[in-house]
């Protein structure tokens, strides 16, 4: 325990922030950063493979279907050297860590939270896009003022799941050096040599502090929305997405 | 990249002996820490549905732990963490025999366990109890009950999450190769800094992994499509 407690003293800021202000802006911050990021430009890209998973027409279904089964079968290690390859060959010039794992991220995410929102969507009954449609709205209407807004909302908790998905996939950020949390552990433990049982134990440690207050928070949601479906009229109420099934490393 | 594909060049030399172990190694260790996940998780899904409170809380612990920590972190705990625990001897024999692919095993197992026994449970909660009161009521034992009335409707719930899974263990095991284990992964970046064919080597691994996945999925729905109760 004292050793936990003089390497949190010792080395507390560095896995914070990293060497910042000294130094790049590293640590927790770099991990929250690249996850918030992750998800934020994520969401529009899975609304639209969403929309074209359920779309009636098959040149926009198929591609989409093919990503989702491509991000769901291939470990997100592979995708990480795939980018790390090709897009500096891409855009013709080299690109940081950071934005490595970033393009990474929103792509592996996008699929992920597509089928999020799919069974969103398709959790709904039937009922209320034939209502919608025989009031003379077209699908897009449909979709926009009638599905998504229900859909998006029973979502919540299984977007905050992805979310902690994502904070435990920037760990994977260390095999291409990109200078977040388990980097900074990594360092913290090349530094000190003798202690690594501690040193990943504190890791661990606030990974877990993060991630378990986001899960409590998603619980926290799916039973607001479970009570509230209890209590409103109960023939339409539609399934909630069940959260806390982080589907990815 | 304006040259075309050359796959020979995974035919060269010594890379289709790589490739083949580490394929075989990734199987191994799936397969491996498939098991003990399975087991694992069977058994902390019984203890967290038993009558001990104490029991439930130290598997809830042991779930949240395993849920809420990127498994990379749970891997280097055991890797790098627990051998400096050990006792001297005992530290030497794992520098000696290379203890990756048993730590590896062990990380990624006890971590999958945790989702394991979480679908498990979801699918025994989903069945309401008049189920196992009315098979009761009928006059059969708790256990008969349980095998023949509550287990059966239990795993075909129980079973998209434990396919979905699956293929989740399957992927995770490419973390491995960050403490040295020489799987798919591992071989396939070691290829590509000797030959600088990275197209090549990157797609033939990215398709494997793809197959594999694709394989699990398959099987699973194969036995959802099987045991599904047909619509009256």
């Amino acid at each position: 325990m004292d050793d936990i407690l003089s390497i949190l003293r010792d080395n507390g800021v560095l896995l914070l922030i990293g060497q910042y202000p000294h130094g790049p802006l590293g640590g927790l911050a770099i991990t929250f950063l690249l996850s918030v990021l992750g998800i934020a430009l994520a969401f529009p890209l899975s609304l639209a493979i969403a929309l074209a998973r359920v779309s009636p027409l098959a040149w926009l279904r198929w591609p989409a279907t093919v990503l989702v089964y491509v991000v769901r079968g291939v470990p997100l290690i592979m995708f990480i050297f795939w980018v790390y390859f090709f897009v500096p060959i891409l855009i013709g010039q080299t690109v940081s860590g950071f934005t490595t794992m970033l393009v990474t991220l929103v792509i592996y995410q996008a699929a992920y939270l597509a089928e999020v929102v799919r069974a969103g969507i398709e959790g709904l009954p039937k009922g209320q896009t034939e209502a919608a449609r025989s009031v003379g709205l077209s699908y897009a209407q449909t979709m926009r003022k009638v599905i998504l807004p229900q859909a998006l909302y029973n979502m919540v908790p299984a977007m905050i799941g992805q979310f902690v998905a994502t904070i435990k996939e920037t760990s994977l950020g260390y095999v291409i050096s990109v200078n977040e949390l388990t980097f900074a552990g990594n360092q913290i433990n090349s530094n000190l040599l003798t202690k690594p049982f501690e040193v990943y134990l504190i890791l661990a440690g606030i990974y877990f502090i993060l991630c378990f207050s986001l899960t409590q928070l998603a619980r926290h949601f799916e039973r607001r929305i479970a009570n509230r479906r209890a209590g409103a009229t109960a023939p339409t109420a539609a399934q909630p997405v069940p959260a806390l099934v982080p589907v990815t490393e | 990249m304006h040259t075309t594909l050359d796959f020979s060049l995974l035919l060269h030399g010594e890379y289709p002996r790589w490739l083949l172990r580490g394929i075989l190694t990734m199987l191994t260790l799936a397969a491996s820490s498939w098991v003990l996940a399975v087991t694992m998780g069977t058994v902390l899904a019984v203890v967290r549905m038993g009558s001990s409170r104490v029991a439930q809380a130290v598997v809830a612990v042991y779930v949240e732990y395993h849920q809420n920590v990127p498994l990379l972190v749970q891997i280097f705990l055991w890797y790098f963490g627990i051998p400096a625990l050990l006792p001297e001897a005992l530290q030497q024999w794992f520098n000696a025999q290379g203890g990756e692919f048993l730590f590896a095993f062990i990380a990624v197992g006890l971590a999958m366990a945790a989702y394991i026994s979480e679908d498990l449970r979801g699918g025994i909660r989903s069945i309401p109890k008049s189920q196992l009161e009315a098979a009761r009521a009928l006059g059969m034992g708790y256990l008969q009950a349980s095998r023949l009335v509550v287990l059966p409707q239990a795993a075909r719930i129980a079973l998209p999450p434990l396919i979905n899974h699956s293929v989740l263990l399957f992927k995770n095991t490419s973390l491995a190769m960050t403490i040295g284990v020489a799987e798919l992964t591992y071989v396939t970046r070691e290829i590509e800094s000797q030959a600088f064919r990275t197209v090549e080597v990157y797609l033939f691994a990215t398709v494997v992994y793809l197959c594999i996945s694709m394989l699990i999925m398959a099987a699973g729905s194969a036995l959802e499509t099987r045991y599904r109760i047909k619509d009256r």
